[in-house]
């Protein structure tokens, strides 16, 4: 009887979301996108590699609603050590996120499930890999961020827009979950933007305030300069943390001025960043270096004909807990396609 | 290691300014085509309102792809309503310069 009745049920919600999804416009069709790469990283002569898919799906529900999310594949081949010649492998599979959008006025959408953190902007803007132009996060990502997703609701939209300038904002509250997919803690927060067009200018703060045993709060605060008429971009942010700080500022230059992005330097991308973290206290829970940090990464990417990049990097950490070379490259494929063929 | 964060921040500096007043003189414009299928210059003039705000909002953070079916214009769009928190108006210009 159960059975019959959860049967029953997920017909019913299959044949309301294929009428729905019937009468949807033909540019609304659902679509599957993301990333592919095969990415190693070299850290003291030991090689590790790392094929991996991020693929996000999203799929719009009439005209106001959309569920979107997006998964992370992993398999990692690592050294064993100790001399041995052999590789240990483990895989990781997770959500990082699945959310229900209902965009509710013109200003304002509201978001259910689990969602990436708004904290800063690396987590929500950055990390897919066929976006990112290092492998590796900065280093003070976790501060406001936590896990990096947050299991609640949200609300979040363009307050105002005009020609001259515009403030966006998001506010969440998370709620705790120990659920194996979708994990959480406990806290609220939010960030504010202001863009100004004409300097392509973006300057925000964000907040986060985890009260899930004690109450801590995170400050984060971003600038992002990416000057008109220049494939230059400049990139930063700050974070404050109850233990530790930290900042970290990227900078790239497309040579597309050399006869545009296609030619063959053209195509060629120099990165670099810096980072400092500065711990005040010790704490084992907020995913900060247990030393000082300097860290100075400097990447090359190419970007390949059919959305396929390579990407370089050599970074050096210098800690007082040791220093470090790190060698990465990866080859990542981005892909963007309707799940069917629309009407 | 001081005078290394110094240096790599004034040089980081000076490169933006050398590279933003080389640019200014020096803009490309992009290739007629398929807008669906256009990749956006940073430098093209005579932008459309959609144009220039798909480069402010979309590009700020990415690449555009280099095409995708139109059919899937109106989910990217609404994709981006929610991610780049877009404002209707931000929207509806975005998704009229990809899928006129």
């Amino acid at each position: 009887m159960k059975i019959r009745d959860t049967f029953r049920r997920s017909v019913i919600v299959l044949v309301a979301v294929l009428w729905v999804t019937v009468q949807s416009q033909a540019q609304d069709t659902p679509l599957i996108s993301g990333g592919i790469g095969f990415l190693t990283a070299t850290k003291g002569g030991n090689t590790s590699y790392f094929p991996t898919a991020q693929p996000l799906i999203a799929f719009p529900l009439g005209s106001n609603l959309l569920v979107e999310g997006r998964a992370a594949l992993l398999e990692d081949f690592s050294p064993e050590g100790n001399g041995q010649a052999d590789y240990s492998h483990f895989h990781y599979v997770a959500l990082s996120y699945l959310q229900l959008d209902y965009i509710a006025t013109a200003h304002a959408t509201v978001v259910g499930g689990e969602f990436l953190t708004p904290f800063g902007t690396y987590n929500e803007r950055l990390t897919p890999i066929w976006i990112s132009n290092f492998e590796d996060a900065p280093l003070i990502l976790s501060l406001g961020n936590g896990t990096g997703s947050s299991v609640g609701g949200m609300v979040r939209g363009s307050a105002l827009s005009n020609s001259r300038y515009s403030i966006d904002y998001a506010a969440y509250y998370s709620a705790a979950s120990s659920n194996q997919n979708f994990s959480s803690h406990n806290g609220w927060g939010g960030r504010a933007s202001v863009y100004l067009p004409a300097k392509r200018l973006e300057v925000g703060t964000s907040y986060t305030r985890a009260t899930e045993d004690k109450h801590v709060n995170d400050f984060g605060l971003h600038v992002w300069w990416e000057p008109s008429n220049s494939p230059f971009k400049l990139r930063s942010e700050f974070a404050h943390g109850a233990h530790a700080q930290g900042y970290w500022l990227e900078s790239d230059y497309r040579l597309s001025r050399f006869g545009g992005d296609t030619t063959l330097l053209g195509r060629l991308e120099p990165v670099f960043r810096w980072q400092q973290t500065f711990r005040s206290s010790p704490s084992s829970q907020d995913g900060l270096p247990s030393a000082n940090t300097q860290r100075a990464d400097f990447g090359m990417d190419y970007h390949l004909p059919h959305e396929l990049r390579i990407n370089t990097s050599y970074s050096r950490q210098l800690s007082s807990s040791g220093n470090s070379n790190i060698w990465e490259t990866g080859i990542i494929y981005r892909f963007l396609t309707p799940t069917w063929r629309g009407k | 290691m001081n005078h290394l964060r110094l240096i790599a921040i004034a040089l980081l500096l000076l490169a933006a300014l050398r590279l933003r007043s080389q640019d200014s003189r020096s803009s490309t414009p992009a290739p007629d085509g398929d807008r669906s299928h256009k990749t956006i210059q940073p430098g093209e003039s005579h932008q459309s309102d959609g144009e220039r705000k798909f480069a402010h909002h979309c590009g700020r953070c990415h690449n555009s792809p280099e095409g995708f079916s139109p059919h899937i214009s109106g989910t990217i769009v609404r994709h981006m309503r929610v991610r780049a928190s877009l404002s209707k108006q931000d929207e509806q210009d975005i998704l009229r310069f990809l899928n006129p």
